[in-house]
């Protein structure tokens, strides 16, 4: 778990109070704030999400209690715990009955507020490690679990909120790995359709007759292994949502039956004469530029406009790099319930090299350069070498007849000292004539660091 | 050039053995210079007849105000028990990413016949309250000098020494510091 994700509210009058007690639980890694009366306490309640409130009994005007009262109503996952100078078992039990966390009388021994405190984030931490894990096995996916600062995907995301309260056809265009899909699921979770199903479909991955088959099922004897009625992926999703990922891929053929679907709601399996009447919602997607397929004759105009009822288009992460952090974070959290292995945060070499790299292949390729990174790294931290973005170094010169710049020649020189000193930089400085201030910075320079083993 | 200063603030006569000590640890793992200072002043007001301690976080705060021309960190060590109000006690304070830092002998105390356990104790805590002024925070390593502190037991796991990852860390947030270590590491002849 990571700690600085744990945000701490410390309400107190005191002023010495809220100092010294925010300074040692900073010590510890979280991210503290403090409030000085209960409603300043509460205003913050209300603009941003608290883990853990360390609220004092006695302050003028609005006291714990009451605080505590509002806190549960406005953020009721917050874990409060009520401090106070003077303990009666009334107080203590009001506190209680309230939903306070637990009761404080001051001073407390460090160790039992350090125990204390650990013990609340384990508890947050197994609570928030249930849902997600429950996310992913379900695949269940909401808004509020697509993260972004970008404006651009900020309007995304209002445009796709509202389209999800519609029935209307949505063509979500955008590179491959911008989470089409993702973007897809979630508004189908937050539709009147939530309760019905949601059917992938790639259409890239089938031929014109499996495709088919897939997408309308079929009757028994319709073609060679036919040999049972087979049910399809429109009638599969009757009262919910199919989305047909990289409709641009598909045939003539197919895009005539999916017109017809389009326009008529029913369609025949293949094989079969019995119209099936569907209640689907289509959404599809697509990484090529249809508009242009339609000029060139690749893709019908009219199954164009058919889809392009509400468009909606996901920029790439290139587009959108102060995003990086924030899916950073959400990401490790998601891989460390994914794969058991606990790495909370990336170095800031690390972060500087994700910030940088030209992510072809967009937040797909940013999670699967983390999920190599989560199961390599050695520390609970992710360094640079970690994620297998750095080209391979080289020793001495490179090759021959390689017309190396002077830059190039030392970053391999550095790269293969590190190597032969286990990365170890006060050996490797050594190595070098040069101080290790100096071989820190061209490290960092040049994104060379290795986890020092010394 | 600019060394971290050990600065006795107790109430008796220090232990010169156990300050040079400290001294000498501080400046192995930090790999700065450090010295002893000798000034005479003592943090005022930080007495608090209520609880019967001093408060460690009003002697930052004086700490942090008399900091030594060329101190670039300044830690203090006193004999005298330390508290926060909403604490029982602390072992030490200090200023997360700042200038100052206080440990006390106190509640490190061993009986009569541990006095080099109390040196011992002393010179970890010593070097994990001075991380918190270069921003290092817990560390959940128990054998690194930046484990929290909750108890005595918790005290003497710890090495007055650094883990891999937060040594990373220190020797980031000294490069970033604008360091200028080197040179006057070497010039300290007790520094190796």
């Amino acid at each position: 778990m990571n700690r600085e994700r744990t945000r701490i509210l410390i309400v107190d009058d005191e002023e010495i109070v809220r100092e010294s007690l925010s300074g040692w639980l900073e010590k510890d890694g979280y991210t503290v704030s403090t409030a000085h009366d209960g409603p300043s306490a509460i205003a913050r309640l209300n603009a941003e999400r608290w883990s853990i409130l360390l609220v004092d009994m006695k302050m003028p005007g609005m006291d714990g209690l009451q605080v505590l009262e509002q806190a549960k109503k406005i953020q009721s996952d917050a874990a409060v715990v009520i401090m106070t100078a003077y303990a009666t078992v009334d107080t203590a039990v009001a506190a209680m009955k309230l939903g306070a966390y637990d009761y404080l009388v001051k001073p407390f021994d460090p160790e039992e507020m350090s125990l204390m405190i650990t013990k609340i984030v384990g508890q947050q931490a197994l609570v928030r490690e249930n849902v997600l894990l429950r996310k992913v096995l379900k695949r269940d996916y909401r808004f509020r679990d697509l993260v972004s600062k970008n404006p651009q995907m900020r309007a995304v995301f209002e445009l796709a909120r509202t389209a999800a309260r519609s029935s209307s056809t949505i063509l979500i265009l955008g590179e491959s790995g911008t989470g089409k899909e993702v973007l897809a699921r979630a508004i189908h979770a937050e539709s009147p359709r939530s309760q019905g199903p949601f059917l992938a479909v790639s259409c890239a991955a089938l031929t014109e007759t499996l495709l088919e088959s897939e997408l309308f099922g079929h009757e028994r004897g319709s073609f060679t292994g036919a040999v049972a009625r087979q049910r399809g992926k429109f009638e599969a999703a009757n009262r919910g949502t199919i989305f047909l990922d990289e409709i641009g891929d598909i045939t003539p053929k197919l895009q005539l039956a999916l017109l017809r679907v389009l326009e008529e709601r029913r369609f025949a399996r293949v094989g079969g004469v019995e119209q099936v009447e569907v209640d689907v919602r289509v959404i599809a997607a697509t990484n090529r530029d249809l508009g242009k397929a339609v000029e060139q004759g690749h893709f019908r105009e009219d199954l164009y406009y058919r889809l392009n009822v509400i468009p909606i288009r996901l920029p790439p992460l290139r587009d959108r790099r102060e995003d990086i952090p924030l899916l950073v974070d959400h990401l490790l959290e998601q891989l460390g319930v994914e794969t058991g292995r606990k790495v909370e945060s990336v170095s800031h070499d690390a972060m500087a090299l994700l910030m940088e790299h030209p992510w072809p292949g967009n937040v797909r390729e940013l999670r699967n350069v983390l999920e190599r990174a989560v199961v390599v790294a050695s520390t609970s931290a992710i360094q640079a070498p970690d994620l297998g973005l750095l080209e391979p170094a080289r020793g001495g010169g490179g090759a021959p007849g390689d017309l190396a710049t002077l830059e190039q020649v030392e970053r391999r020189h550095i790269a293969h000292v590190l190597a032969r000193t286990g990365g170890n930089i006060t050996q490797a400085a050594r190595a070098l004539d040069i101080d290790r201030v100096t071989l820190y910075n061209k490290i960092k320079k040049y994104h060379l660091r290795e986890v020092e083993t010394a | 050039m600019s060394a971290i200063y050990v600065w006795w603030i107790g109430a008796d006569a220090p232990d010169q053995v156990m300050l040079d000590g400290v001294r000498a640890a501080v400046s192995r793992s930090y790999e700065l210079p450090a010295r002893l200072w000798h000034g005479e002043e003592r943090p005022a007001d930080t007495w608090d007849p209520r609880r019967g301690q001093h408060s460690s976080t009003q002697i930052l705060r004086w700490l942090a105000g008399h900091r030594p021309a060329g101190a670039r960190k300044v830690l203090a060590i006193t004999d005298v028990d330390l508290f926060i109000p909403v604490l029982t006690f602390v072992y030490g304070e200090a200023q997360l990413g700042g200038h100052a830092a206080v440990v006390s002998t106190a509640r490190l105390w061993a009986g009569p016949d541990g006095r080099r356990l109390v040196r011992a104790r002393l010179v970890t805590e010593s070097v994990h309250e001075l991380g918190h002024t270069f921003g290092l925070v817990h560390c959940r390593t128990p054998r690194c000098a930046m484990a929290r502190s909750i108890n005595l037991a918790a005290v003497d796991d710890k090495r007055p020494t650094f883990c891999a990852e937060c040594r990373l860390q220190y020797l980031e947030r000294l490069a970033r510091e604008g360091d200028d270590h080197e040179q006057g590491a070497d010039a300290d002849p007790d520094r190796r």
